[in-house]
């Protein structure tokens, strides 16, 4: 990276931390009260609402991620475009409008509504808790690693006298400074307007991005697919799924099951996560009413839409202008793919070098910014609920004052924020970027059934509730402390797999070894996994189902009365707040 | 709280909301809600589950080349992107013509009671 494009990547980093904190400092003024600061006071606009929803769920994996994994991998990165993208179906027809017209400020108000308040209220936020924290972590790792590659500190070289590790660590406890700073100080008015800058920041840097891919071919898709598919080397089955998810194993038809089959579980994972996701939950209610959600959602959903359309563009446009090759060489993991791709169109169409360095610091801000909004929501979403759920309903049966509640909730998240920073620093080396896949499987296995039987099934109760959270939850974190991605020992169903010399001595043993079939696992890399599986959801979501089902068929407990205000108020929203 | 009341406490009368659920004008607003979204979630998770399955298992139907370098697979997902913007669109329009009036109404009256 030019010292140009250094030197303003580092100016707009700083007016990005100064113009969100100013925002967050004009937010604390307007926040007086418990649904200002858990509920932005529930007046922002459908519009306002959807904007921030986009900025809350289109993480770093999304923007340098999905564009990183079609460029070096091809179509496979679509895959998850399209999962993130339907999934906003299942919140929209099942979940936002109940949630918005019969809870007040977290899931667990709409699950613990017709429940006993302890057990319930406890399960659900400590399934909010480990999702936040295991998204969180795979957002501030990322981060790190990221601002380190955007500044190009490399390896054995220093900047400013920071070595690429210092400045790994700064960064992390950085973006966890400031993301305890938007919730603390900003609550929900200040985090929403972080989301809705980061929204627009996200789509004008990625639609001109899109546009000048677009001038480069001529405005022809398929001669960017042909030119993209000629330069990754891999011909036209970088265009086609299965060069990274789903492979076909030759003569190992044991292996290519599994393969095939982790693939349907991280579909699964990804269309019916979303719906369960704490941060996205409480989102809902920032608006009026159920009408203003289902037109936040609405909203959310054409944005992300486009979004992931013109990753598209972004991804296949690095893939045939940047080339695979000098990607990897940058990040194996391809994150730089969309920087990269900047410095290239600015080059070609804004003037040079100096056109170049412009808009490779605009989109690193613009990624800068995108993990700001994410960690923000995050810790939002787990403080409100150790205040709310923990706190005032469990330990202190609802006799506590708002101010009172407000106060833990502020520090919760210096709580939530010191955890994760402390967290991250430690897993900085770590390949961390799995965790956003479990923090749906979670999700999905936790907390959709408890939400979704909760809101529709008149005979659930506590025994269902907590049975299908605490089952999901567990088999969901079972399975990925059983899976390849703890341990990566090779055996007939998980081939071995040809090993740089890198990647040999951190494993400790020779590259010509076949004792290796995940060399970055987290445990040990030639000791095989018991469970096949990188991805939970097709293991765990069904046991979240079925547990909730048992808990509630096993147990007496029925309140049909609180069911039918839950349903009454759900639909019609009388009574809600 | 200036802007936010705890909501009213369940009047006395217990079995009001059982009578209210069973009403006919709600029993029809349920039924049109779910005659709406259970169909439709179960048919876009079919259509979503066989653009996944078809991904692991028909690779080369997947990939026949339709136009140039555009093939199957391309077309299948941006199908998903189509069939995600018709069914929020469709939904869209059915509640605010067929579910809001109805939901509008019955909260009138069940606040208006309440307030008595």
């Amino acid at each position: 990276m030019s010292s140009t494009a250094r030197t303003l990547t580092i100016v707009l980093f700083l007016v990005l931390v100064l113009v969100t904190l100013a925002i967050t400092i004009w937010a604390n003024r307007q926040t007086r009260n418990a649904t200002d600061f858990y509920a932005g006071g529930r007046s922002f606009s459908g519009f306002q609402n959807g904007m921030a929803i986009g900025g809350d769920y289109m993480s770093a994996a999304s923007f340098l991620g999905i564009a990183g994994i079609i460029a070096l991998s091809g179509y496979d990165g679509f895959l998850y475009s399209i999962g993130f993208l339907v999934a906003w179906l299942v919140a929209l027809l099942l979940v936002a409008e109940l949630l918005r017209n019969s809870g007040r400020y977290t899931m667990a108000d709409v699950l613990a509504y017709r429940m006993r308040q302890t057990p319930v209220r406890t399960a659900a936020s400590v399934s909010t808790i480990v999702v936040s924290i295991f998204y969180l972590l795979a957002q501030m790792v990322g981060a790190g690693s990221l601002v380190a590659l955007l500044l190009g500190i490399k390896e054995g070289q220093t900047f400013l006298g920071l070595t690429p590790t210092t400045a790994k660590i700064l960064t992390i406890v950085l973006i966890g400074i400031l993301m305890i700073a938007y919730v603390v100080i900003g609550g929900m008015k200040g985090t929403t307007y972080v989301q809705i800058v980061k929204a627009f920041m996200l789509m004008l840097g990625a639609i001109l991005m899109a546009l000048l891919v677009a001038i480069a071919f001529r405005f022809n898709l398929s001669s960017l697919l042909g030119d993209a598919a000629a330069k990754s080397g891999k011909g036209a089955e970088f265009l086609e799924p299965g060069l990274k998810y789903g492979k076909d194993i030759a003569g190992n038809s044991g292996a290519t099951l599994v393969s095939k089959l982790d693939l349907l579980s991280l579909g699964a994972a990804l269309v019916l996560g979303t719906a369960g996701l704490p941060h996205v939950l409480i989102r809902f209610y920032a608006v009026p009413n159920a009408k203003a959600a289902r037109r936040s959602v609405l909203w959310a959903i054409g944005i992300i839409g486009v979004f992931y359309l013109l990753t598209l563009a972004l991804g296949f446009g690095a893939a045939a202008l940047v080339g695979g090759k000098a990607i990897a060489a940058q990040d194996p993991g391809g994150n730089t793919a969309a920087p990269q791709l900047a410095q290239v169109l600015g080059a070609r169409y804004l003037g040079g070098s100096t056109g170049g360095a412009v808009l490779l610091a605009v989109i690193a801000a613009v990624a800068f910014a995108t993990i700001l909004a994410v960690v923000a929501g995050l810790t939002l979403a787990s403080s409100s609920s150790v205040a709310h759920d923990l706190y005032a309903n469990v330990l202190r049966r609802g006799q506590t004052s708002e101010r009172e509640e407000v106060n833990v909730a502020r520090y919760a998240a210096f709580g939530v924020g010191a955890v994760a920073i402390v967290l991250a620093v430690f897993a900085r080396s770590l390949n961390v970027a799995f965790l956003v896949a479990v923090a749906f499987a979670i999700a999905a296995s936790a907390n959709l059934p408890a939400i979704l039987f909760s809101l529709f099934w008149k005979k659930f109760n506590t025994r269902g509730a907590v049975w299908g959270i605490y089952g999901g939850l567990i088999s969901a974190v079972l399975v990925v402390l059983l899976s390849p991605i703890c341990w990566g020992g090779s055996n007939s169903n998980l081939p071995a797999v040809k090993l740089t010399a890198t990647q040999a001595a951190d494993c400790g043993v020779p590259t010509s070894s076949t004792e290796v079939n995940n060399a970055t696992a987290l445990f040990s890399c030639t000791t095989p996994a018991p469970i096949p599986f990188s991805n939970p959801g097709l293991i765990s979501i069904p046991i979240g189902f079925l547990a909730a089902y048992i808990g509630a068929r096993t147990s007496r407990e029925r309140d049909p009365e609180r069911y039918a205000e839950l349903e009454v108020r759900s639909l019609t929203g009388a009574g809600s707040v | 709280m200036a802007t936010e009341t705890p909501a009213p406490p369940a009047p006395p009368d217990e079995g009001r909301y059982r009578a209210l659920q069973d009403s006919d004008g709600f029993g029809a607003l349920r039924k049109a809600f779910r005659g709406f979204v259970f169909p439709t979630t179960v048919a876009f998770l079919v259509w979503y589950g066989l653009y996944v399955v078809l991904s692991a298992y028909a690779r080369g139907f997947m990939g026949t080349k339709v136009v140039g370098h555009i093939n199957v697979a391309l077309v299948f997902g941006l199908l998903q992107f189509v069939s995600t913007f018709l069914i929020a669109w469709l939904y869209a329009r059915f509640a605010s013509r067929r579910l809001d009036p109805v939901a509008d109404q019955l909260r009138q009256e069940i606040e208006g009671s309440e307030q008595q």
